[in-house]
């Protein structure tokens, strides 16, 4: 394992030390328990929206905390879901009377730690709303696994929510806001390697030099299919094809009901991708990847959509959701109305994401 | 003769005992259908959960079992965090007050514990999760218990249940977690949180036939 790293077990509080002396306009550093909190919280009158997950994804969450995104993200170990009480208290420290938005992945791990969070944080007073994002189309059976995972649409519905936030929306529109960007959102990654969490010391599977992963997860997980490598064209089709031919996919999710005071069931449906469907296309390097070859995956996505009747009216390019240096992409297509679209440019300013301040 | 406080500490410090002893196995347990971090997680947690029982040690079983439960939730992380930190925040729930356990506190503290980890993770039986160790463990106890055995007879057969169970889980397809992701390739493992289950009631067993056997 070679690494820019001290010690294995530092890694996090050392990454965690180093942003905050990075970037003090934008963001403090909360210490046992650790979460990154907007320098100016909390905003008087404004729903906070706080999301977190295991560390290896960055610059996804901490990164983006600031102006127009996130009033806190908290870190887990990496690959490991943070925990109640680093929740509960960056819901404390942001909350600005208007409540708090948790903003989920869909792990197990992530979903149980903050439905504990925020059952804490009500028992404090707080109001708390949380919902998942679960748009991994390389997950085939809901039935039968934890359901879809939660990658890339979920730096998009970080942006839109906390721009929707910085406007004033209350609590139950940010939420469905959050909600809505998710069921018209969805993703598919693959990896070219493995990634090595530094308290591993080793890879987390074996890729052979001619193979690749498709159908990766975030963690460094095997994915769906091993294959012989192809060019990036043919990748990018094999993706992009899978988003966009998705069928209808409808699950139960649990959500809290603020009129009857617990958890419920909710049945979501995601609608298929429709000709003349206005997107925003997301080319996103799991990490090792360099900036040289995502816009040739671009590329290629730019002539898929164009093909199948889908409209780009917005673009992301670049490192947003990694899984440490694993080396790879993910797409992710979300579908656009004009309030996604107006919330999408409104401004914001943090470290990992900037415009319009 | 009741189960004191004093039994519970010491079956505590074991149980963080035994599971540093266990914690490679766990962890390459997991490793195989899971992310590998199982044992290196719960040791963590139970490490800081006997750190924060010495002020709490004069109190009653529930404040003693909640504390435990506190630390876990707020230090394992992962899908273990929550759900022993549930369990053992349940059966801290129903043993509030209580200084002296009855085989019948002994019984309604595990099955709380039982509903809490259903309750959180919304799991089944034969879904492989460590629900399949814990629910033949407390229809075990309550059986033995109906027929009369002691407490340390009747935790020996509720370890012998949860053993089996945690055996039961290696043939399962998981529908839960991240093994679930792994389809059919989750077959032929034996789940790491029922075998984290197995080992902490075998300890309830053994502590218990030291004492009462």
């Amino acid at each position: 394992m070679k690494k820019l790293i001290n010690r294995p077990e530092d890694v996090v509080k050392e990454e965690l030390e180093g942003i905050a002396l990075a970037f003090p306009d934008m963001v403090k550093v909360h210490f046992d328990p650790n979460f990154i909190y907007r320098a100016d919280a909390p905003v008087r009158g404004k729903v906070a929206v706080i999301s977190g997950g295991g560390s290896g994804h960055e610059p996804m969450h901490g990164g983006f905390v600031g102006v127009g995104m996130l009033d806190a993200a908290c870190p887990g170990q990496v690959f490991t879901s943070p925990t109640p009480d680093q929740m509960l208290e960056a819901a404390k420290m942001v909350d600005g009377g208007a409540g708090v938005l948790y903003i989920v992945k869909n792990y197990t791990g992530d979903v149980m730690n903050f439905e504990m969070a925020a059952d804490m944080a009500r028992a404090e007073g707080l109001r708390v709303l949380n919902i998942l994002i679960d748009d991994d189309v390389a997950v085939k059976d809901s039935l039968y696994t934890a359901g879809r995972r939660g990658v890339g649409t979920t730096v998009l519905a970080e942006k839109i929510c906390g721009a929707a936030a910085e406007r004033g929306y209350d609590l139950r529109r940010v939420a469905d806001l959050c909600r809505r960007v998710n069921i018209n959102g969805r993703s598919m990654g693959m990896a070219l390697t493995p990634c090595t969490v530094p308290m591993a010391g080793k890879p987390t599977f074996e890729l052979a030099e001619d193979e690749m992963e498709v159908g990766i997860g975030i963690h460094g997980e095997p994915g769906r299919e091993r294959m012989k490598l192809k060019t990036a064209d043919e990748i990018t089709e094999m993706l992009a094809i899978s988003i966009i031919e998705d069928p209808e996919y409808r699950r139960t999710v649990r959500e809290f009901d603020e009129e009857k005071g617990e958890w419920v069931d909710v049945e979501l449906v995601d609608p298929p991708f429709r000709r003349g469907d206005r997107v925003l296309a997301f080319v996103n390097s799991m990490g090792g990847t360099p900036d040289i070859e995502l816009p040739i995956i671009y590329r290629k996505l730019h002539e898929i959509c164009e093909k199948k009747g889908l409209i780009i009216v917005r673009r992301l390019i670049g490192r947003y959701i990694t899984s440490l240096e694993m080396q790879g992409c993910s797409i992710t297509l979300l579908r656009m109305d004009d309030e996604m679209i107006d919330l999408w440019d409104a401004p914001v300013k943090t470290p990992g994401l900037r415009w319009g301040i | 003769m009741p189960v004191t406080t004093q039994d519970l500490l010491t079956c505590l410090h074991r149980m963080a005992e035994v599971i540093e002893a266990n914690r490679e196995y766990l962890t390459a347990l997991d490793a195989a259908i899971g992310d590998a971090d199982h044992g290196i997680n719960m040791d963590r947690g139970f490490k800081a959960a006997l750190k924060r029982l010495p002020p709490v040690e004069d109190k009653d079983a529930g404040t003693i079992l909640k504390t435990v439960g506190v630390a876990l939730v707020s230090t394992v992380g992962g899908a273990g965090g929550p759900l022993y930190g549930t369990a053992f925040m349940q059966a801290g729930t129903v043993l509030g007050g209580k200084y002296e356990l009855e085989p019948q506190d002994v019984l309604a503290a595990l099955d709380a514990a039982l509903q809490g980890v259903v309750m959180r993770g919304k799991a089944n039986l034969g879904d492989k999760t460590m629900v399949d160790a814990l629910t033949p463990a407390v229809n075990a106890l309550r059986e033995a218990l109906q027929n009369g055995a002691n407490i340390a007879d009747a935790l020996e057969q509720a370890a012998l249940a949860a053993e089996q169970g945690m055996k039961d889980t290696i043939p399962m397809l998981a529908k839960k977690g991240r093994a679930s992701y792994l389809g059919e390739r989750s077959i032929g493992h034996q789940d790491p949180g029922a075998t984290s289950t197995y080992l902490l009631l075998r300890v309830m067993a053994d502590v218990a036939r030291e004492k009462y056997g």
